[in-house]
């Protein structure tokens, strides 16, 4: 299997974009999928519970030093960074990069540098421009870049940025990625399917 | 690839991939790490490895140095450059009345058994500059049991606990920190235990009557005392998981039996050395108690 590791960042209407896609993946999806979405620093374990609810995958909330597993999408606690280590995933309380803890540039950034072209990144839905970086920095080391079609995102301007920081990146409507990262996760599909932005 | 984008900041990443070579990366930080603890005693050798190389990185871009060698070698030889290097390495980001609901567990489960002892020592293992501290201090005082405790509150960053002993926390904070403590199940009004002063909120000194303020390395320094309570929060996520277990081994030394460890919210004891030694007593909060 090529990849290692499926890292997401969302903000704003990311549940409802997080539920649709990890809702189409079944529970043997063999890529561990670790989530940065944005949430005020005292929200409690809400997120992985709703998440929970709409996937056959297991989802947990991260823990200092957890195994990445098959089959389990690894939220991000609130107030926490998430570092990428070879097979676990470290927790810091480093300062906010760009006013955001956790941070999606920081969590992909540690993806790619420890998984390098084994890392898919994916960047939806949100309100701000974290992500866009940490996604350049995927495809810089070698990783493959996903980003929801702007044009489906309930606030387009996290895509957005994505896809004008990694233009070369693979753009696909909400609809289409659940359905896209299965494939990618057979090692089937090499052929980029881009749909115009 | 051509992919560039004209600012990537912040992000400690190290070099472009072309010039990546994440094995040779590997031996050069723990080249690194080993010159620091044989010259200057320092030991980051079983700290986490990626939170670590971020904060190598960041200090390479800093000084615009070509790479991990060259920071190699201007640490060695500069110790100014060392002292720059132990504050980017300690990350000493902390709250009062972090985690609130850690507090009203505290008070609810670990306060009545503290009354049962006639005095209480406790452990803040990691303080940093001394909120966690100053927080305990309060909850202990509304609840009566100030004057028969002791409080010992350690860091390894001695420029840290220089700003505990201070008290003088800023004021842009007060807000979000009366929010935590009245959330926290405090029983006062926050605005007591300070006053605006030198520019800060200078806080009630009568708080740190019971505690000392020392320098202590987890990693290479020894028990000092048997405590009640041990609280080291945020602190082990830095660590490998087996310094982790050398660690735990340390307070579970420290710890009378059936005194309390708290760990931060998101740390846990699995597969810990002194695991099957604790149980924890109100789930979902990280408070541990030493049952054998
Ligand atoms: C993020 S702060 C935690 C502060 C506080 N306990 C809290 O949870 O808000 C981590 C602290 O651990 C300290 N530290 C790191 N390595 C240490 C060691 N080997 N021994 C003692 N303290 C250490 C750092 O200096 C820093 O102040």
């Amino acid at each position: 299997m090529p990849y290692s590791i499926v890292a997401m960042g969302t903000s704003w209407g990311g549940l409802s974009a997080l539920t649709k896609i990890l809702g189409g993946l079944p529970e043997e999806f063999p890529i561990p999928i670790v989530v940065v979405q944005h949430r005020s620093k005292d929200s409690d374990r809400l997120l992985a519970q709703l998440l929970g609810d709409a996937t056959p995958l297991k989802v947990v909330e991260v823990e200092d030093k957890d195994a990445l597993c098959a089959g389990t999408v690894h939220v991000a606690p609130a107030n926490y960074h998430i570092l990428v280590e070879q097979g676990y995933l470290s927790l810091t309380t480093e300062e906010p990069v760009r006013f955001s803890r956790p941070s999606i540039d920081v969590m992909f950034t540690s993806a790619a540098d420890t998984y390098r072209s084994e890392t898919i990144g994916l960047i939806l839905t949100g309100a701000n421009e974290d992500g866009a970086s940490g996604l350049a920095h995927i495809v810089k080391r070698g990783g493959r870049a996903l980003i929801q079609d702007p044009k489906t995102a309930e606030i387009p301007i996290m895509p957005e940025a994505a896809v004008q920081a990694v233009p070369t990146a693979e753009v696909l409507g909400l609809d289409d990625l659940a359905a896209r990262l299965l494939e990618l996760s057979r090692g089937a599909a090499t052929v980029d399917r881009r749909t115009a932005v | 690839m051509a992919v560039q984008i004209a600012e990537v900041p912040d992000t400690g990443a190290g070099p472009d991939r072309q010039a990546f070579k994440p094995d040779l990366e590997r031996i050069e930080i723990e080249l690194l790490l080993e010159g620091i603890f044989r010259h200057y005693g320092f030991d980051f050798r079983a700290y986490a490895y990626a939170s670590i190389r971020r904060r190598l990185w960041k200090r390479i871009e800093a000084e615009r140095l070509p790479s991990m060698s060259a920071l190699q070698e201007r640490v060695l030889h500069e110790p100014a450059m060392m002292e720059k290097l132990l504050l980017d390495l300690s990350i000493n980001v902390t709250a009062m009345f972090r985690d609130p609901s850690f507090y009203v567990t505290f008070r609810q489960h670990v306060v009545p058994l503290l009354r049962t002892y006639p005095f209480i020592r406790i452990w803040h293992a990691g303080c940093s500059t001394g909120e966690e501290v100053y927080s305990m201090a309060m909850l202990l005082r509304e609840e009566g049991l100030y004057d028969r405790s002791r409080i010992y509150a350690t860091d390894i960053n001695e420029v840290v606990l220089q700003r505990a002993k201070a008290g003088i926390f800023p004021l842009e904070r007060m807000q979000e920190y009366t929010d935590n403590y009245m959330r926290a199940g405090g029983k006062r009004s926050f605005s007591e235990y300070y006053t605006a002063k030198y520019g800060g909120a200078l806080f009630d000194q009568s708080l740190t009557k019971n505690v000392v303020f020392s320098q202590h390395n987890l990693v290479t320094d020894r028990s000092f005392s048997e405590f009640n309570v041990i609280l080291c929060r945020n602190v082990l996520i830095y660590f490998d998981k087996t310094l982790q277990s050398k660690v735990h081994g340390l307070f579970y030394d420290s710890l009378a039996m059936f005194g309390v460890l708290v760990l931060g919210s998101k740390e846990t004891l699995r597969f810990m050395s002194h695991e099957e030694c604790y149980q924890q007593m109100a789930p979902p909060e990280k408070i541990f108690r030493k049952v054998r």
